[in-house]
């Protein structure tokens, strides 16, 4: 028994593949086509402690990720210091990535330097945020400021003594901020955060990780972890509860940079379930076609 | 000798990094291990980038096959390496600072090693990455075949979390009646996937966690014991 339309899958050039994933991951972007989600309660618990600590609260933000991971993670961290922002706590900016250091200047400028650089309240550097760079050491880096920060790191980046910024009055450690907040692409990073900082220091910590790497940071949830976003699904679930929250502009697609990037991932989904189920017709066929009839 | 000197820092350093984790007094020792270990870090890593000179050297010198990627890795390192160091590009920030381009950051905007990041780096490494969305795919279509019992196992449960990380799981509860008033829609396959996620990957998770402490515990104590001198390379 043949079958051309069997013979013709069987040999379906891979090439076409790629075109069909290309196709499904081009066309959302180009058409701006999105896809909101409803948020899991790992991501609420994040959103509502950042909105629970008193204005001015301190919290380090840790941006553990590079642009091998930006496209998950860099939306993130844009939500993550935005809604910090809106809230006006203080923010410590801070990496254990060598390559990490351009993320954090990027997030700075994009939401900082673009929608908090002016007006009545606005966010001054060494007052209300500082960039304290990257620190060299992996976990042992996260222990050294787990006990002085200065030891580790008596500049900032941009080369000023931490004694001479307003924020570092009275920053010790770790300890003293009230909040970690970790973008996390791997290793170093948000397992090593809970390890040396968080739990011996007894700070909370909520991390924003990476589709894969959620598997491995779970196990933490709730106990160790206070809050666990993950990949752009919880990328798109932190934007969509700041943008309920605090409507006008945060409403706005070009504020919502991974509703964007849910559409493409969404199609890109759809394909790969499409193709899972045609390659196992394709397979069960062969085998009805080999097995021998009366 | 050659090596009992070495052992016995390791042993010295172990035991005061596991003491001073319930001891404040011997915080400050800690805290000097801890800074030669970044001493030591970056030593090493000077150390790993002469050993990739060393590699690809070779690699170009015996032709071997594949030999002119070494050649793009060795011109790509050294340019790197001496746009970084000399700071091409870079300007004084502020007034504080003194007034020529060794006083400003490395990375700084506009800088060629910033230019070499944002131009260079950043497209290369994003490709790479992506490139995983096409190959899988791929894989899917060709590999992700039910021809065994763990392999139908693996596809089920693959389908279902596929399916229930996108809105397209709300389609599952389209054939169940409404809820009542205040109460978020029902979602079987979202449902699902959570069920997966916390019995099965969780707790798998957790005894392989749990598994390599108890790994890193005991092959600590060999080293603290000097028992373990297999890091000091060699025959032992």
């Amino acid at each position: 028994m043949t079958s051309p339309l069997l013979n013709k899958l069987n040999a379906l050039d891979r090439r076409w593949i790629f075109l069909a994933m290309a196709l499904a991951v081009l066309s959302p972007i180009l058409l701006q086509i999105g896809s909101d989600e409803t948020p899991s309660p790992p991501t609420i618990k994040l959103f509502d402690e950042i909105e629970r600590l008193p204005e001015g609260s301190r919290i380090l933000m840790a941006m553990d990720f590079d642009p091998t991971s930006a496209a998950e993670l860099y939306p993130m961290a844009l939500s993550f210091t935005r809604h910090c922002c809106l809230r006006h706590h203080k923010l410590y900016f801070v990496t254990i990535w060598p390559t990490g250091k351009p993320m954090i200047e990027s997030t700075i400028k994009a939401v900082i330097g673009a929608d908090f650089g002016s007006g009545d309240r606005a966010y001054q550097y060494g007052v209300d945020y500082v960039n304290l760079g990257y620190l060299a050491g992996d976990a042992v880096a996260i222990s050294q400021i787990s006990s002085d920060i200065r030891k580790a790191r008596p500049q900032d980046a941009r080369g000023t003594s931490l004694d001479e910024l307003p924020m570092m009055s009275g920053v010790i450690s770790v300890k003293e901020m009230d909040l970690i907040v970790n973008a996390s692409a791997g290793f170093p990073g948000g397992k090593e955060w809970v390890q040396y900082a968080a739990t011996p220091k007894k700070i909370p910590i909520a991390v924003g990780c990476t589709g894969v790497q959620s598997t491995q940071l779970f196990p933490y949830y709730p106990d160790q972890l206070l809050g666990l976003v993950t990949g752009i699904r919880g990328a798109i679930e932190y934007e969509t509860m700041l943008a309920a929250k605090y409507p006008d502009p945060y409403a706005n697609r070009s504020k919502r940079p991974a509703f964007l990037r849910g559409g493409a991932q969404r199609w890109a989904h759809r394909l790969m379930i499409g193709l899972i189920v045609l390659g196992n017709g394709i397979h069960l066929a062969n085998r009805y076609r080999r097995t021998p009839h009366p | 000798m050659s090596k009992t000197v070495p052992v016995l820092i390791a042993s010295i350093v172990g035991c005061i990094m596991i003491v001073a984790n319930f001891s404040p007094f011997l915080l400050p020792a800690r805290q000097i291990a801890e800074d030669w270990f970044t001493i030591v870090a970056t030593i090493a890593m000077m150390l790993g980038g002469a050993n990739l000179c060393v590699h690809h050297l070779k690699n170009i010198s015996d032709r071997e096959a594949g030999w002119g990627f070494s050649a793009v890795t060795l011109i790509s390192f050294f340019i790197t390496i001496a746009v970084g160091l000399l700071k091409i590009g870079v300007v004084p920030e502020s007034e504080q600072q003194v007034k020529f381009a060794w006083s400003g950051p490395f990375q700084q905007e506009g800088s060629g090693f910033w230019w070499i990041y944002q131009y260079l780096f950043s497209p290369i490494v994003s490709t790479m990455f992506a490139l995983l969305a096409f190959y899988v795919a791929s894989a899917a279509f060709r590999a992700f075949r039910a021809k065994n019992l763990e392999a139908i196992l693996l596809l089920i449960t693959a389908l279902i979390v596929l399916v229930g990380q996108t809105r397209d799981r709300e389609i599952t509860s389209l054939f169940l009646p409404p809820p009542a008033e205040g109460m978020p829609q029902h979602v079987p396959i979202a449902d699902l996937t959570e069920f997966i996620r916390k019995t099965f990957v969780t707790a798998g998770q957790r005894a392989i966690m749990i598994g390599i402490a108890l790994g890193v515990v005991a092959t600590s104590l060999r080293i603290l014991l000097g028992l373990d001198r297999s890091y000091l390379g060699g025959d032992e």
